[in-house]
């Protein structure tokens, strides 16, 4: 296109020369031209620009599909053609799109949401005689599929292939033109209690999750349940952040929650505040309460209390190379138990201790990004455990990543663990040490949306 | 009587400076080169902030929730667009809890529909070629021509948002346009000679800026887009340089210097910190200093590199 505009210019600007025109009247002429093609330009560029908008726009394909429908009826109701009008009407006639298995043409595949795969090899030596894991696992295979759903809301779906099956890690719509500021969702989704348990696998600092986490919130899978969450950022003053979110869950969440019938629901606050100290440093708080029945019936809750706080440093100029992150939560549980009478020996679970139990627990972390692909960092961990807690374990961690490049990590992670076991279960001193040195390297494919901050 | 005046004057002088206050449009830009630009074109009609500083590298900007104060209020987002701000910019968009700038909604614009665009991949797509964007090179407003283009493209969805202002706008960016016409017959004419130079970049920043000065971008200190310099395509790149006898490298603030600085030891080149957005460097508060800025720079360097 651009080719022909200079040509025109090319055949067109002797022609003024020759007409025997003044210089002054030439060089306005020229000055004209030059304004004109630059004026064309610019609808080429925008023509352009209009072109890749609308093949990205969901509206794009659905003409196709309309025009296909109707032409088998349109062509047998007028008279066969000869050859030659036929050769002529098929070049003329807008040529039926190759379909592919329904997906349509490849404006149709515009439409498709965004599929992403990453995964999660873990390798893990040394002994740990409390908590056992295999030499070698996939531990885990996450497919993310994300999309617009309509200009109101989008739709994540994050599916986690284990070794022995399938689990919706989450699913849930988002309203996101809510008035009054809300954000709602829909589905099921990971609760908003503290840091740790919103984080999926890929995205933790470590490639394990602290002690507590384990001890009091669920493990991995934390408290991650059917139900409805409501966010909003509340008034606040100038250039505090603050946001409370509201959740609502059916009551089944890992250990931590059971729903025995359905008014066993369980619910979920966070309170979060944010400032920037500086450009490059800022300071993030947040309070969590978690209140559900557990799972020795519906006359049994477990209420939950989280402080977490952390403190964030990356110079905006050297982001890429050089940053820290320095993380704690501290977490407690209090959980209704049987009382001693009905906790006769052989009546209660092993490790379930008679009464109420107030556990408490928290760790804290630090991490250093010492050049554009590395980072070192450590842990410290201790928790007493949910269902005695007279037992507390203890654990440290030193963690060194490397960045191939930003869709695949390489992780090692020493950790030591100090579980504090009755002397009758395990070891004779009451204690049982686990020295274990972990492997992970992390891959990613296709497009992973961004998680929030 | 007198006091009824009295009253409504009170009421008026209370009320006038709020209700053109309410007026004004607010807008969050995701760069500093778009709010320079809407700057221009909506002058007091307006408040503009962007979210990523000028010196900071625009693909890994962290998504901070004070981000989300400024977007929860903005009446209008204008984006760079070509996936440049996919890392940061969706999970803000979506918990700002404002329906007006959700993808798709009218206060969302994506300013590259406005930009000639270079360097669109052609075939499959892989990311065997580092962190490619499918959809073109991202740095489109390093050419002031497509800067007078995202100016009219600004002018015209500001003047949708708030027609009353239209002319204003209007107006605004034909005046732009004037005063950007004669400052690129100015920077073309001081690039003029050196038209055809080499030079290597550190990252793929710079094509509509060579493609507009006339510069022979030959290299690159990353061995792909996104990927950090290896020690091999490092002595490769060294290799080109002394070959096709190329003296000038051009580096973004946000790089890291110690392999330019090395390449540059080797091959008697001349580093370049070059700042590819307004705000990378004091005193550059504008789109025309901006270009002001890296022209300069660029001419000194060639002068000195002859």
């Amino acid at each position: 296109m651009r080719k022909h505009l200079a040509l025109c210019v090319l055949l067109v600007a002797p022609a003024a020369f020759a007409q025997g025109t003044s210089p002054n009247a030439a060089t306005n002429e020229n000055a004209a031209l030059e304004q004109k093609i630059r004026d064309m330009e610019d609808r080429i560029v925008a023509l352009e620009g209009q072109v890749r908008m609308l093949k990205a726009q969901p509206g794009s394909a659905a003409p196709v599909a309309g025009g296909t429908s109707t032409q088998p009826a349109a062509a047998a109701a007028t008279p066969s053609p000869t050859s030659t009008e036929a050769q002529a009407a098929a070049q003329a006639a807008p040529q039926e799109p190759v379909r592919l298995g329904g997906a349509g043409t490849a404006a149709a595949k515009a439409l498709n949401p965004d599929i992403s795969m990453i995964g999660d090899f873990i390798a893990t030596t040394g002994q740990n005689r409390v908590v056992s894991a295999p030499v070698m696992e996939m531990h885990e295979s996450e497919l993310g599929v994300q999309a617009i759903i309509d200009p109101y809301a989008r739709g994540d779906f994050f599916l986690s292939f284990g070794e022995e099956g399938v689990n919706l890690e989450e699913g849930f719509i988002t309203f996101t033109a809510l008035p009054g500021g809300i954000v709602a969702k829909a589905g099921k989704m990971r609760s908003a209690f503290g840091k740790v348990n919103t984080l999926h696998n890929h995205v933790l600092p470590w490639i394990d999750r602290p002690v507590v986490s384990g001890n009091l919130v669920g493990g991995e899978d934390g408290i991650d349940d059917a139900g409805f969450s409501v966010t909003r950022i509340l008034p606040a003053p100038k250039g505090l952040f603050l946001e409370g979110t509201g959740q609502l869950f059916r009551g089944d969440s890992s250990d931590v929650f059971k729903s025995s019938q359905r008014s066993d629901v369980s619910v979920v606050g966070h309170l979060r505040g944010y400032g920037d100290i500086s450009e490059s440093t800022n300071l993030d708080l947040g309070i969590s309460y978690a209140r559900g029945h557990n799972d020795f019936g519906s006359s049994f809750t477990t209420s939950l209390y989280g402080i977490d706080a952390t403190l964030r440093y990356k110079p905006l100029r050297r982001a890429i190379y050089k940053s820290f992150v320095g993380r704690g939560e501290f977490i407690w549980s209090q959980r209704q138990q049987p009382g001693a009478a009905a906790c006769l020996p052989g009546a209660c679970p092993l490790g379930v201790a008679p009464n109420f139990q107030r556990a408490f627990g928290f760790y804290t972390s630090a991490d250093y990004q010492f050049a554009r692909r590395w980072f070192v960092g450590g842990r410290i961990d201790r928790s007493d455990r949910a269902r005695d807690a007279r037992i507390t374990d203890d654990g440290t961690s030193i963690v060194l990543t490397y960045w191939p490049s930003e869709f695949a990590q390489v992780r090692g992670q020493y950790r030591f663990t100090r579980y504090g076991a009755p002397i009758s279960t395990l070891s004779p001193t009451g204690k049982e040490d686990a020295n274990e040195l972990l492997m992970q390297i992390q891959f990613s494919l296709g497009a992973h949306g961004a998680h929030p901050f | 009587m007198m006091k009824r005046l009295t009253f409504f004057g009170l009421l008026a002088t209370l009320l006038l400076p709020s209700l053109v206050f309410a007026k004004k449009l607010n807008v969050v830009t995701s760069t500093t080169d778009l709010a320079a630009l809407t700057q221009e074109v909506g002058g007091d009609r307006i408040n503009v902030e962007s979210i990523a500083k000028g010196y900071q590298d625009p693909h890994f900007v962290e998504a901070k929730p004070s981000f989300l104060l400024k977007l929860r209020n903005a009446d209008l987002l204008v984006s760079v667009g070509l996936d440049l701000e996919i890392g940061w910019l969706p999970p803000l968009i979506t918990q700002s809890g404002n329906g007006r700038i959700q993808r798709g909604a009218n206060g969302y614009l994506d300013a590259s529909q406005f930009a000639e665009i270079l360097e669109i991949p052609q075939g499959t797509v892989t990311r065997a070629e580092g962190d490619v964007h499918p959809l073109g090179n991202p740095h489109y407003w390093l050419d002031p021509d497509n800067g007078r283009r995202l100016a009219k493209g600004i002018a015209g969805k500001l003047g949708e948002l708030d027609p009353g202002d239209s002319s204003y706008f209007q107006q605004r960016v034909a005046d732009f346009d004037k005063r950007l016409s004669e400052a690129e017959k100015r920077w073309d004419a001081q690039m003029l000679p050196y038209h055809g130079r080499k030079v290597v970049t550190y990252h793929r920043s710079w094509p509509n800026f060579a493609k507009h000065f006339g510069l022979d971008v030959v290299g690159y200190v990353e061995p792909r887009p996104g990927i950090p310099p290896t020690p091999s395509h490092t002595l490769d790149l060294i290799n080109l340089m002394k070959r096709e006898n190329v003296k000038v490298m051009l580096i973004e603030p946000y790089f890291d210097l110690k392999t330019p600085n090395s390449v540059a030891s080797q091959t008697g080149a001349k580093v370049l910190v070059m700042t590819p957005s307004v705000g990378g460097e004091k005193g550059v508060d504008d789109y025309f200093k901006l270009f002001d800025y890296d022209l300069n720079l660029l001419k000194q360097a060639f002068d000195s590199t002859k």
